[in-house]
């Protein structure tokens, strides 16, 4: 059994196999592998006997269950209205000059994916950004690449 | 010469730190299913989540199904932009949440609750477990079978609408379904559910301490109570804060704008933009109000000053929801896009003025014709920014 067999497996011998199981199970392996490959939804579909179409179907639905390969740290800079107000772009062109990538790629070390996301619910605390789970408020550029930086000299 | 300003009273309930859950349940517990039920609608309290819909008459009507297994669900699914509330609700106060939870269980004879939390406010998990195990232990002594669960969604903002968070619940895509039927009779798994959201809840709690009456003494004829709004935007003083339902906007404007208010946007994007010359004749509440138009909300209040651009207002708003329309009907799917591409068209030229009319036309399509809220509701910031916007629209 390799590691995704694995996960995968204990997922659902937690969880279960009902249908009202599948987002738990899809966010446990998103929560270890960032995103979900052909592979796990293929792994997910007959370990809990439904349609592939339908497990892929549901996780293309939800904009946390990216299909595409992601970095170990997504970056969701929020997007909306009071945000963009209060200087997202400039945030975001700080990170995109830090990383050297742009919105929507990842890093070549597999470290880090830039992404803007809807409405995080920090518009009194804008700009907002979430770094996998953890929230990051009043962003500035300066900011932004102090926090990013000790994501990156982390171990 | 200095004009003083009035300021809004500030109501401190919610917020209220009070750890007398225990003995608000004890009593709530006592009293019998029907009493509880007249106090809550003697409250008049009304769902907080913006839709306004009576919470006694919600938990009255599930309570009559006879049917043997239901469910209580807290709706965390906050994604309306501008909103934050319940986030802060769930920080400070979750056991008045849970306590409004475990009352509704007893009533409507429901054995299992859920919070439906957003996958943004993942971090908010490991206190809310440590909060529900407390809960729990409080459940047991005062012997009342009812256990909650938390269940995250992942980045859906149509996973509000309540209809699509039990579909996502039930592992599914979350589209919103037909109404009727409505939950009070087939909810999640079919079964008849109360969901409602944590400002009700948390409401639920303060009329079941302090009575229906205290309640009503807030608020005015049809919107009682106090409400939590998140103010935002171009204000000196962005945050939450609870106040008497009712206010107008002027007031509002005057006690939280920076001076240079142009505009008000109350309820998210799916609300109401509400323009200078209107502030003075707009209250936000319910309807019913003896004059003027009375907005309902969820909350959100977010302030714009002369400096924005409503053309960028609109169009960040148009592309929140194309994007998180989620495409099952034409009318919302297709419209979005549609509004879209064209304000973009006639700001650049490619388009009449006059294309901005058709555009009108279609959200009034969309309001008849979407299956949801979401379709329905798009109408409202899109016709009341275009109309009262129409040359920031243009040039």
């Amino acid at each position: 059994m390799d590691f995704q067999e694995k996960l995968v497996h204990d997922l659902v011998a937690k969880h279960g196999t009902d249908r009202e199981n599948l987002l738990p199970i899809l966010q446990g392996v998103i929560d270890q592998e960032r995103y979900l490959s052909e592979e796990a939804i293929l792994k997910i579909a007959k370990e809990m006997s439904i349609p592939a179409a339908d497990v892929y179907g549901t996780a293309t639905f939800y904009s946390f269950l990216d299909t595409d390969p992601r970095g170990k740290y997504v970056i969701r800079v929020c997007k909306t209205i009071t945000c963009a107000m209060k200087g997202k772009n400039q945030i975001i062109q700080a990170i995109e000059s830090f990383l050297k990538i742009k919105v929507g790629e990842t890093t070549v070390d597999k470290k880090f994916t830039i992404l803007q996301t809807n409405c995080l619910g920090w518009c009194h605390k804008a700009p907002a950004m979430l770094v996998n789970d953890d929230v990051y408020t009043e962003l500035t550029p300066e900011s932004v690449v102090d926090i990013l930086r000790e994501y990156r000299e982390e171990n | 010469m200095t004009t003083t300003k009035k300021q809004l009273h500030r109501i401190d309930l919610i917020f209220k730190n009070e750890q007398d859950c225990k003995e608000i349940l004890r009593n709530a517990l006592a009293r019998s299913n029907q009493e509880v039920i007249n106090e809550m609608v003697n409250s008049g309290l009304k769902g907080r989540g913006g839709a306004g819909f009576p919470t006694g008459l919600k938990w009255k009507l599930t309570a009559e199904q006879k049917v043997d297994e239901k469910f209580v669900i807290c709706n965390a699914d906050e994604g309306e932009p501008g909103t934050f509330k319940d986030r802060e609700i769930l920080t400070r106060v979750p056991h008045k949440v849970l306590s409004g939870m475990a009352v509704c269980a007893k009533i409507i004879g429901a054995r299992k609750g859920y919070i439906y939390l957003r996958g943004e406010y993942k971090f908010l998990v490991p206190n809310l477990k440590k909060e529900l195990r407390r809960f729990h232990d409080i459940l047991d002594e005062l012997g009342l079978d009812f256990r909650v669960e938390i269940f995250m969604g992942s980045g859906a903002y149509i996973c509000g609408e309540e209809s699509a968070l039990f579909e996502s619940m039930e592992g599914k895509r979350g589209e919103p379904r037909n109404k009727p039927p409505f939950p009070t009779e087939i909810g999640y798994m079919d079964k008849p559910t109360v969901i409602n959201n944590v400002e009700t809840l948390a409401h639920s709690y303060t009329i079941l301490k302090y009575g229906a009456k205290k309640f009503r003494e807030l608020g005015v004829k049809d919107s009682r109570g106090s409400k939590v709004f998140s103010v935002s935007g171009d204000t000196p003083i962005p945050g939450i804060y609870e106040l008497e339902l009712g206010m107008s906007v002027q007031d509002f404007v005057d006690d939280f704008g920076d001076g240079d208010t142009k505009a008000v946007q109350v309820g998210g994007a799916s609300g109401f933009l509400v323009p200078r010359k209107r502030f003075g004749k707009t209250s936000i509440g319910y309807q019913g109000k003896l004059t003027g138009i009375s907005l309902p909300t969820g909350g959100s209040m977010m302030i714009f000053n002369s400096s924005r651009s409503m053309y960028n207002v609109l169009n960040n708003y148009l592309d929140f929801f194309e994007e998180e329309s989620c495409g099952q009907c034409t009318p919302c799917r297709v419209g979005c896009q549609q509004l879209l591409k064209g304000i973009k068209a006639v700001k650049r030229g490619e388009k009449p003025a006059s294309y901005l009319d058709q555009l009108l036309k279609l959200t009034d399509t969309m309001k008849l014709t979407a299956k949801c809220g979401l379709g329905q509701s798009v109408a409202n910031s899109f016709s009341s920014i275009v109309e009262n916007f129409r040359e920031e629209m243009i040039y």
